[in-house]
């Protein structure tokens, strides 16, 4: 699969994208400068598009990083409980600071993300069983945890509702002025592109890493930096999308291999690609009411990462 | 020449090497043999800057070894552990090109790609190149990491049982390469090694160790006597010469 093909359908989906919804925009209608279509697509559709972009690129190749980071086909910020740690850490902000802006709240999600990743990492490495299926499974219980604290002190405080609308990914409230944030991911996304060498080197464990005279705990930090600034942002502005990290990263390996110079295009692209199919199925099926993103990542998603496991057996 | 003074590690409380002091000579192949347990991992990971040591010093041609900049370090020494299970899907290639790290951090130049390529021929993989480690099986794979090592072009390498996983063949082929590597390219070896006629046959020096020390150390025929080997392995070993080899038998 060439990237070029992959681009190609992920701008046309992009395209498409701008005009599906209840509003009626038509190519015709922007082509003859109707400021009604422009508004609609230059303060709802277009940002729309643009996070889904963003979100989909960011979240599969922080999936990426993080595989190769724990050397494992099954850990992401979903599963190594990052996503439940940058919840908590909005929850701590509304608690504490109410006026907080965004900035403020993400460096306080990522604060708590980075936090719960590095001890998830810490975990790992005084685990004795370092086997494949037992290691996200520490992750996805120290991630319910934490989850069950959010939720206790959402309960407590009456921040129920609000806590929700980061449970579940959804694109429908994003506008103009609400999805900003996500471009501090962009420099991320770049530095993230500059280490990718080091990453793979990494990748290879400390012992091997350190023969190449490779710093190995500075890169390893560098990437859960990385993983947890960007993971915060997603889901302040979008939400929490399941999967996505741990199925996209798994597709490209499959047929690019696992040096992230040759898979981390690919895993960005075929991640917004994935996303925005998801989002753009979730317009149509019930439309003109639509279907949060983060519910049919989730059905998708399951699908497609039971085909991959029984895929996997078969080859192995 | 590398030299270590006085090594000792601790694990919690319990010393897994104390007081080691030893001289390895350049352009040889020497074996570290003993039972399981001993701490041959141990101090050549310690030689080697992956362990740090809780005594002593290690030198590297004069100059200590936790002192150097670990990118130089990597152009001086190489090492490869005991398993090398690849999870990650890389090809042959890309395997050996991570030996070019320590020069050009990963923007491979046009010397890099020749020395990749030398390297891969040199242990006759240039037909697998393009294939993924886990498609290989374990002899050219052990082959691939020899390559790696190869292109890290490093005037030492170290290797933890190499001849693990490795049918007779495959280790006969191993042995006879890193013999040529000595004989081509004036290489310093060391191997941690387990079975005892490999080592007889194939090193320059011996250094047998066991219970965290070593207890006898010396030219190949010095250390392959029956005497001297009881008292490294608790067994009654005879020793034969064939066709020039001194041969342990020990069933």
């Amino acid at each position: 699969m060439k990237l070029m093909y992959l681009v190609i359908v992920t701008v046309l989906l992009a395209g498409c994208s701008l005009f599906v919804g209840v509003e009626n925009v038509t190519f015709s209608g922007l082509w003859n400068r109707e400021a009604e279509a422009w508004n609609i697509v230059m303060i709802s559709r277009l940002p729309r598009m643009l996070s889904i972009v963003m979100a989909g690129v960011s979240l599969g190749i922080c999936g990426l990083i993080m595989q190769q980071l724990t050397q494992n086909k099954f850990v992401s910020p979903t599963t190594a409980g990052t996503m439940d740690w940058a919840r908590l850490g909005i929850l701590v902000s509304l608690l504490f600071f109410t006026d907080a802006s965004p900035i403020l709240k993400m460096c306080i999600a990522a604060a708590f993300a980075l936090f719960g990743t590095l001890l998830f990492m810490g975990i790992l490495q005084r685990l004795k069983q370092k086997d494949t299926i037992f290691i996200p499974l520490v992750g996805i219980m120290l991630g319910n945890v934490v989850s069950s604290i959010a939720t206790f002190f959402a309960l407590k405080f009456d921040l129920v509702q609000n806590m929700s609308s980061w449970l579940q990914g959804d694109f429908s409230l994003i506008m103009e002025g609400r999805y900003e944030l996500l471009y501090i991911s962009v420099p991320l996304l770049i530095l993230a592109f500059l280490f990718a060498n080091m990453f793979t080197v990494a990748g290879m464990g400390e012992d091997f890493a350190t023969n190449l005279g490779l710093p190995y705990k500075y890169v390893v930090n560098i990437g859960l930096i990385i993983v947890a600034i960007i993971t915060s942002v997603v889901i302040l502005t979008v939400g929490v999308i399941p999967f996505l990290g741990l199925i996209v990263p798994n597709i490209v390996s499959m047929y690019r291999g696992d040096h992230l110079k040759k898979s981390i295009w690919h895993t960005g692209v075929l991640g917004a690609l994935f996303l925005l199919v998801c989002d753009i199925a979730g317009r149509i099926i019930i439309y003109p009411y639509e279907i949060s993103v983060g519910l049919m990542v989730g059905v998708i998603g399951t699908g497609i990462f039971l085909y991959m496991l029984l895929r996997r057996n078969a080859y192995a | 020449m590398i030299v270590a003074e006085k090594l000792s590690k601790y694990f919690g409380s319990k010393k897994v090497i104390q007081d080691v002091s030893v001289e390895v000579q350049r352009g040889a192949i020497t074996s570290f043999i003993g039972p399981n347990g001993a701490g041959k991992s141990t101090l050549l990971s310690m030689v080697s800057r992956l362990l740090k040591q809780d005594d002593g010093i290690v030198y590297l041609d004069g100059k200590n070894v936790h002192k150097q900049k670990s990118k130089d370090l990597a152009k001086t020494i190489a090492i490869l552990r005991q398993s090398n299970v690849v999870q990650m899907k890389l090809t042959v290639r890309e395997l050996v090109s991570f030996g070019r790290f320590p020069y050009s951090s990963g923007k491979l130049t046009q010397a890099d790609e020749q020395k990749i390529s030398e390297a891969i021929a040199y242990v006759n993989l240039e037909e697998l190149e393009d294939k993924y480690l886990n498609e290989l099986s374990g002899g050219q794979r052990q082959r691939a990491f020899i390559a790696m090592v190869l292109a890290q072009d490093t005037d030492y390498i170290l290797l933890d049982e190499p001849l693990n996983n490795l049918d007779m063949k495959h280790a006969v082929q191993m042995m006879k390469l890193l013999r040529k590597l000595v004989e081509d390219f004036g290489k310093t070896i060391l191997l941690v090694i387990h079975d005892i006629n490999f080592a007889s046959v194939y090193s320059d020096r011996i250094v047998a160790m066991k219970d965290g020390s070593i207890i006898a150390e010396g030219p190949t025929d010095d250390i392959i006597q029956s005497d001297v080997l009881k008292s490294i392995y608790d067994l009654d070993i005879d020793v034969h010469n064939i066709s020039c080899n001194r041969i342990c038998v020990y069933f």
